[in-house]
């Protein structure tokens, strides 16, 4: 769309081509930071009421920036047993990390063999495992919890991080990348004699070294964000994850919205700088891979 | 091609032992699940008192086609919810991510923090944005109301109110998950060669034409997509009725008027004891959504 390439009569005749170009990037750039606003307001709005006293909150006009800044609401969630979200905050960044590094070993190795390796069976067991991705989730909720409860797993964070495992998306998705190399390094380190273990070691992972990082921050934000499982599994307070924990502290308290919102910031926050820094990255990782949701 | 030939030749353990670790626990979590979720619908259960467990045949199923049974009238109450859920939230995930792509594809400065911000609410979990918008639709307090007034219009109870209800948790999906869908136009408007436009350009085409005729019809295999995985995302509704307006208001006849059916399925086998008729229910939407996923695939299919 270069300027010498002019339109037949694709402009207003009124004005000229020039005037017709700005006032498009003027309703453009309205447009889109109505959008941003939109966007940004409730977040501003979180930050905002998580640093005002409960006094502030039902005042005949609102204050975006807080009359008085307090942190009470942050010392008062972090401090009551009740809901203690420094605890919870450590479970979710062990279930979330310890998830995301069992399941790139795993679904790597798995991954590999069915990119990579000629076997009997291969085509049968990958075109079911496909296959399942089809299923919704909601028919494996009562017999997963049945299956975890006889386990002994309630309450306990094996019974979040385990069924993870099983997930068919890290395989395909490793499956994919390892299917995209070229052949010939494996096949020369193949020769020289080294084992199918060492080649994929030595060899594939290094290269894999890229898919394996959009992964795991895709697998870790699922985790990190997982809800009703975790909810389901892991009732008691102390072993409880940040998503869960943010409903028991929205029962906990009554119209103590500064104390929620402070609780939604711990919640959001660690996300929110996770995003500032990968953005690109993430945002790639969602336009090639298309499938989380 | 020589590797290829003799791995052909023994059989080897190797590949089984890479791909073991994975398939034992899609075993246990995936594969069998999968018959035992259908094996419990059979049965009173309750996986806390196992002593207590009845073979009940079809009576799970059979409760939810009884017409005006307490299950039948909470169950269908439920899967309307979710229908209007569905109908009235997908419109909006799809063609405001669509708009919104079509202006980020244009090649103006900044396009890129623009593209940045509007996903941004995609990161944060159900359970934030719920809190956030809860918050924002109070009737005391409130962001929105307080907004509203200020500028002389109605002031309705959002959270307890028909339809504003179903109204909030709309809006407050929409702004968490359009982003996502908008990333994938892009994507995909991005591969749309530019000498089709300007072709179309030279041909006398202004953008609306040029968006009719180039855009959409180059679009269309990742429109169905986009629709196809949005109103299943849309039919899994939980976390923001649960967290915003807990199913309220009550119906007169029985359910809640934002009870969708992911919420009474957690209800009836979670908060209540009844993981047979939770199973049951749940293999009840699982078919519906199975069947609707495979004959939009076979469509897709067919016109390409």
């Amino acid at each position: 769309m270069t300027a010498t390439l002019t339109p037949k009569e694709n402009h207003s005749p009124l004005l000229g081509y020039r005037a017709e170009k700005l006032l498009k990037r003027i309703a453009l750039y309205t447009t889109l930071s109505i959008v941003t606003l939109i966007i940004v307001i409730p977040l501003i709005w979180m930050f905002s009421t998580s640093f005002k006293l409960k006094s502030q909150l039902f005042t005949k006009d609102i204050y975006w920036i807080p009359k008085e800044i307090t942190l009470e609401n942050y010392t008062k969630i972090l401090n009551n047993p009740s809901t203690p979200i420094g605890q919870w905050f450590m479970n979710s960044l062990f279930v979330a990390s310890v998830t995301t590094v069992l399941k790139l070993v795993i679904d790597s190795l798995a991954g590999y063999a069915y990119a990579r390796m000629e076997f009997p069976g291969r085509k049968q067991i990958f075109g079911l495992l496909l296959a399942t991705l089809f299923l919704p989730g909601v028919m494996f909720l009562v017999p997963n919890f049945v299956t975890v409860t006889r386990l002994g797993m309630l309450n306990n964070f094996s019974g979040v991080i385990i069924p993870a495992l099983a997930s068919v998306f890290g395989v395909y998705f490793m499956r994919q990348f390892f299917e995209s190399l070229p052949k010939e390094l494996e096949e020369a380190a193949q020769i020289d004699g080294a084992n199918r273990l060492q080649i994929f070691l030595q060899i594939a992972v290094p290269l894999a070294k890229p898919a394996l990082a959009t992964l795991a921050v895709i697998e870790f934000l699922g985790s990190w964000n997982d809800f009703l499982w975790a909810l389901l599994v892991l009732k008691d307070r102390a072993v409880q994850t940040l998503q869960p924990g943010l409903r028991t502290l929205q029962g906990a308290y009554t119209s103590e919205y500064g104390l929620m919102m402070a609780g939604a910031v711990i919640v959001a926050l660690p996300v929110l700088i996770l995003y500032i820094f990968l953005q690109r990255y993430i945002v790639q990782s969602v336009a090639t891979t298309g499938l989380k949701g | 091609m020589t590797a290829a030939v003799t791995r052909k030749h023994r059989f080897s353990l190797t590949p089984y032992l890479f791909i073991l670790p994975h398939l034992i626990f899609f075993a246990v979590f995936i594969g069998y699940p999968f018959f035992s979720g259908l094996y419990i619908s059979f049965f009173q259960y309750d996986v806390l008192r196992p002593e207590a467990t009845v073979f009940v045949g079809l009576q799970n199923y059979l409760d939810l086609f009884k017409a005006g049974s307490v299950k039948f009238i909470e169950f269908w109450n439920s899967m309307q919810v979710t229908l209007t859920f569905v109908i009235f939230s997908v419109p909006f995930l799809v063609v405001i991510p669509l708009v919104l792509a079509v202006l980020l594809n244009i090649k103006v400065p900044g396009r890129n923090f623009f593209r940045a911000v509007y996903f941004a609410p995609w990161v944060l979990s159900c359970a934030v944005i719920s809190l956030i918008w809860w918050w924002i639709f109070q009737s005391q307090g409130g962001l929105l109301n307080y907004y509203l007034k200020m500028l002389g219009l109605e002031t309705p109870r959002w959270l307890s109110t028909m339809p504003y209800a179903m109204i909030s948790i709309i809006i407050a999906t929409v702004w968490w998950t359009m982003g996502y869908n908008m990333i994938i136009f892009l994507a995909a408007l991005q591969d749309i060669p530019t000498d089709l436009y300007e072709a179309a350009e030279m041909d006398g085409a202004g953008s609306w034409a040029r968006f009719v005729h180039v855009t959409l019809p180059l679009l269309r295999p990742v429109l169905v997509f986009i629709v196809i995985t949005t109103i299943i995302a849309s039919f899994n509704l939980l976390g923001q009725p649960m967290m915003m307006t807990r199913g309220a208001p009550a119906q007169p006849t029985g359910g809640g008027a934002t009870e969708p059916v992911m919420l009474r399925i957690f209800t009836e086998g979670f908060v209540r004891p009844f993981q047979g008729s939770a199973a049951a229910m749940s293999v009840v939407v699982a078919t519906i959504m199975v069947i609707f996923s495979f004959a939009n695939f076979r469509i897709f299919r067919q016109r390409d």
